[in-house]
């Protein structure tokens, strides 16, 4: 079975993040106000092959784990359903 | 004999000659190593050099340590041999899991290229052996992943067992705890931001990084301290 994946990587709470403050911080002169908790991140679509879905998740977690993120500094929202990414 | 000091050439890499030229300078012979291969060919040292390993791409130094030489690396630092990771080096050992912790994004968001003043605070790693603690060396910082972070327990560690071999006097990129350079817990295994290499002449503004590369020849095996 194919699997869409959509991983969503970010700096842990508690890291700090620059270029989230920083956007946070210019927001405000474009007449966005109000806005806050600005934290920047990175996202990854692809198509897994599993027999099942626990199947390609625990596969995208294990890459999470020693690829996509470093565990030091992020972590990761995973999600999946069948069918392919685009 | 001249101690022979690979320098590991990634793509993107840049300062690879930096270092060998810096090496031979100080008597040593410094030796290309090919990313690919899987063997670093019996060197005494290896250095990680600075530069964008793999275009950076992900985050630096994270496709870097699937390259093929870094088993033969693993295995030269396991049996207790120098590895010295500068810059995109330091953050290709932190990635491998060679060294703890991480380097994000300067404080500031700031490019930074500049000479920093260091603070030895370690004199019995392969970088320091020889160096008294205390020294000040001003040292360029050419980097924009700089900002050295790890968890509490693991700076509780590093401190605790004297790890630190670097620190900023006045930090230029927010690393926690003014840290420029770690050590493993051999201490044979050594990453730091600045260039060493590029303070190792009076036309470059500054010697030094002399001590830390002849540091680096000594514990290579070629000089005596």
């Amino acid at each position: 079975m194919q699997f869409s994946v959509l991983v969503e990587t970010r700096l842990r709470e508690g890291v700090a993040d620059p270029e989230g403050a920083t956007i946070e911080r210019s927001l405000p002169a474009l007449g966005f106000d109000g806005v806050a908790g600005v934290r920047v991140g990175k996202c990854f679509r692809f198509t897994v092959e599993a027999d099942d879905e626990p199947g390609a998740r625990a596969e995208v977690d294990d890459m999470c784990a020693r690829f996509l993120t470093n565990p030091v500094i992020e972590d990761a929202t995973v999600t999946v359903e069948a069918g392919v990414a685009h | 004999m001249a101690a022979v000091v690979g320098v590991v050439v990634f793509p993107g890499s840049n300062c690879e000659l930096d270092v060998v030229e810096a090496v031979g300078s100080l008597g040593g012979e410094g030796r290309l190593l090919w990313h690919g291969d899987s063997s670093i060919g019996g060197v005494d040292a290896v250095v990680l050099p600075g530069g964008f390993a793999h275009g950076d791409y992900l985050r630096p130094g994270a496709i870097a340590r699937f390259s093929p030489v870094m088993q033969a690396v693993q295995e030269h630092a396991a049996a207790g041999g120098a590895v010295v990771g500068i810059c995109n080096g330091f953050q290709v050992l932190c990635e491998a899991g060679m060294l703890p912790g991480a380097l994000q994004k300067n404080a500031g968001l700031k490019f930074l290229c500049r000479p920093a003043t260091l603070r030895v605070e370690a004199s019995d790693t392969a970088l320091t052996t020889g160096v008294e603690v205390g020294t000040r060396l001003s040292v360029p910082v050419n980097h924009f992943e700089g900002n050295y972070t790890c968890e509490p327990h693991t700076l509780a560690e590093l401190r605790a067992d004297d790890r630190v071999v670097l620190r900023y006097v006045d930090n230029p990129n927010g690393s926690v705890d003014d840290i420029a350079g770690v050590c493993s817990a051999g201490r044979n295994v050594v990453g730091l931001m600045p260039h060493p290499e590029r303070a190792s002449h009076p036309l470059l503004g500054s010697t030094d990084g002399v001590p830390l590369l002849r540091s680096l020849l000594v514990t290579a095996g070629a000089l005596t301290a």
